[in-house]
């Protein structure tokens, strides 16, 4: 049965003259080699330079803050309930009153932890979350050499106050229409003087 | 007497030391060559582009624990990288590094001794080389060892008679074995290249196998042999053999040179009407050019060619370099004839 057409009979054939003195064979081997020795090297000299990734590459997760600064995360478990390697762990906490301006809802989480060893970065996290708090971002997980270290906690996790990252280009166009949909209060920005609008449909 | 002793002490710890340089960054060059020819970019973390590689590499050799096996013959088992180093250094001595600096009227020969049969000591010391890795296979007490011993010694004989015939075609030319004199006759740019074409190109295939470099590195190989000869050994013993071998190489290259590129010679440098003592400079560093381009040769030929098997290998040096070489000093032989007679 043939299996593809790249299989060879082997053959003992006897070498010509010129395979026998072996210098055209040794002379177009150098030829090939030089060339070489002028191309750029496909490395990427990696801690100098880092690979481009693409916008949408799922590397190190985010904890976001909406537009005042307020982690946007409720701690509902959505996200550790998607997780199919079961990395995400969180305790969930009240917000005091005070509190308004670091914590978007009522609700927040006090401890939030991903155990980069046990993530395969699928992204069902974030596809899960529905206050748009979690976000895989193109950072890389640095190697370390203690295991506990890989265990991010919300002080790596969390989105800094002074330097937004921006993950608007990975939204689907799904997501941005969620977004708009007035339907669902939590998509836009809280504000406790406007009471939400009851979805007529739902 | 004395000025002529420091002379030559002085000569010989420059020699010394620039064949380890070039030994140490040889190692460097054949990373980087070898990450060139396959498009990786090769040691660039020890200092600019890696410069401090080699010393780093030492350090390290140093450094590392070091192993007698039990089982060994534990005075051959340190003689043998001795000998291997010994017989690497030895050959420098020979080569002509220059014509003669005139200073103060005194002559002072950039040749640590001129001895009028120098092809023939180069000869007798690269094949006591051997000796060295016979030695060290030996007295591993590793059946690896042995066979790569057993391997190198074997290769080495078999291409020393197809590599002294391919010199007697020269020597039949030239009509000296001193290397200074067959350095000087190459000076108004007729490089014996040109006389003993098929001569040079069995000469530099046998300077490989003697090498143990590749195509003909059977003696290490490592899909087969672990390590070869060296496999038991570690730290600076080690680093010893493969020290031996890049200074092995530099030699190589410093005799193919000299003996068939015209050594520190340049054709139409003498025109110029440069000063002797100019001359002699520039003529080292063309002699030293000339080495790095075939210290680069080998290395070129080790990341293109795949290794022989070995009977592939000895049929190439007994069936077809042996005969071509007699062929060689026939064919010089008659053209000589050809040349008094008409």
């Amino acid at each position: 049965m043939q299996l593809t057409n790249r299989s060879k009979i082997v053959s003992n054939k006897k070498m010509t003259l010129a395979e026998k003195i072996y210098l055209p064979a040794v002379l177009s081997g150098m030829s090939i080699t030089v060339k070489h020795l002028f191309k750029k090297p496909a490395t990427i000299d990696y801690p100098k330079k880092t690979r481009e990734m693409a916008v949408i590459y799922r590397g190190q997760h985010i904890l976001k803050r909406d537009e005042n600064g307020a982690e946007r995360c409720t701690a509902c478990g959505l996200c550790a309930v998607a997780c199919p390697a079961e990395a995400i762990t969180m305790i969930s906490a009240e917000r005091k009153p005070g509190e308004e301006k670091l914590y978007r809802e009522e609700k927040y989480a006090a401890v939030y932890e991903i155990n980069m060893l046990r993530c395969i970065f699928c992204g069902l996290c974030e596809e899960a979350c529905p206050k748009e708090a979690i976000f895989l971002t193109d950072k890389t997980v640095p190697s370390t050499f203690e295991r506990d270290e890989f265990l991010y906690g919300k002080s790596i996790l969390t989105e800094p106050l002074n330097a937004t990252v921006d993950v608007s280009k990975r939204q689907t166009k799904d997501t941005l229409d969620f977004k708009k949909d007035s339907n669902f209060a939590h998509n836009i920005l809280f504000d406790p003087s406007k009471p939400s609008k009851k979805s007529s449909k739902h | 007497m004395l000025a002529f002793i420091i002379y030559k002490f002085i000569l010989v710890l420059i020699v010394f030391f620039i064949s380890l340089g070039i030994a140490a960054y040889s190692t460097y060059g054949e990373r980087k060559i070898a990450a060139f020819l396959q498009d990786r970019m090769g040691p660039s973390k020890a200092g600019p582009y890696g410069l401090l590689q080699p010393i780093a590499d030492g350090v390290k050799m140093f450094m590392k624990e070091e192993i007698i096996p039990d089982v060994s013959n534990k005075w051959l088992f340190i003689l043998g990288p001795c000998i291997a180093m010994f017989t690497a250094c030895m050959t420098g001595v020979v080569i002509p590094w220059g014509r003669p600096l005139i200073i103060g009227g005194e002559t002072y020969a950039l040749q640590i001794t001129d001895i009028n049969i120098g092809i023939l000591y180069v000869f007798g010391v690269v094949s006591m080389g051997v000796y060295g890795i016979m030695i060290g296979g030996w007295a591993s007490n590793n059946k690896y060892s042995l066979l790569g011993a057993i391997r190198a010694s074997a290769q080495m004989i078999s291409y020393e008679v197809a590599m002294g015939m391919s010199i007697i075609a020269l020597v039949m030319t030239t009509g000296t074995i001193s290397l200074s004199e067959i350095a000087a006759q190459q000076d108004q740019g007729m490089w014996n290249i040109i006389k003993q074409p098929l001569g040079f190109l069995i000469f530099i295939t046998c300077a490989f196998a003697e090498c143990n470099r590749a195509p003909f590195d059977l003696p290490e190989c490592e899909t087969e042999l672990v390590g070869g000869y060296h496999t038991e050994y570690s730290s600076m013993k080690l680093g010893f053999y493969l020290f031996a071998e890049y200074i092995n190489m530099f030699i190589s290259s410093a005799v193919i040179a000299t003996l068939y590129f015209g050594g520190y010679n340049m054709p139409f440098i003498n025109d110029l009407g440069l000063p002797n003592n100019l001359l002699a400079i520039l003529g080292v560093v063309f002699l030293f050019a000339k080495i790095v381009f075939f210290i680069f040769f080998f290395m070129w030929i080790r990341w293109t060619l795949p290794r022989f098997r070995y009977d592939q290998l000895m049929d190439l040096g007994w069936k077809k370099l042996i005969p071509l070489s007699m062929f060689n000093i026939f064919i010089t032989g008659a053209i000589m004839i050809a040349k008094d007679l008409f």
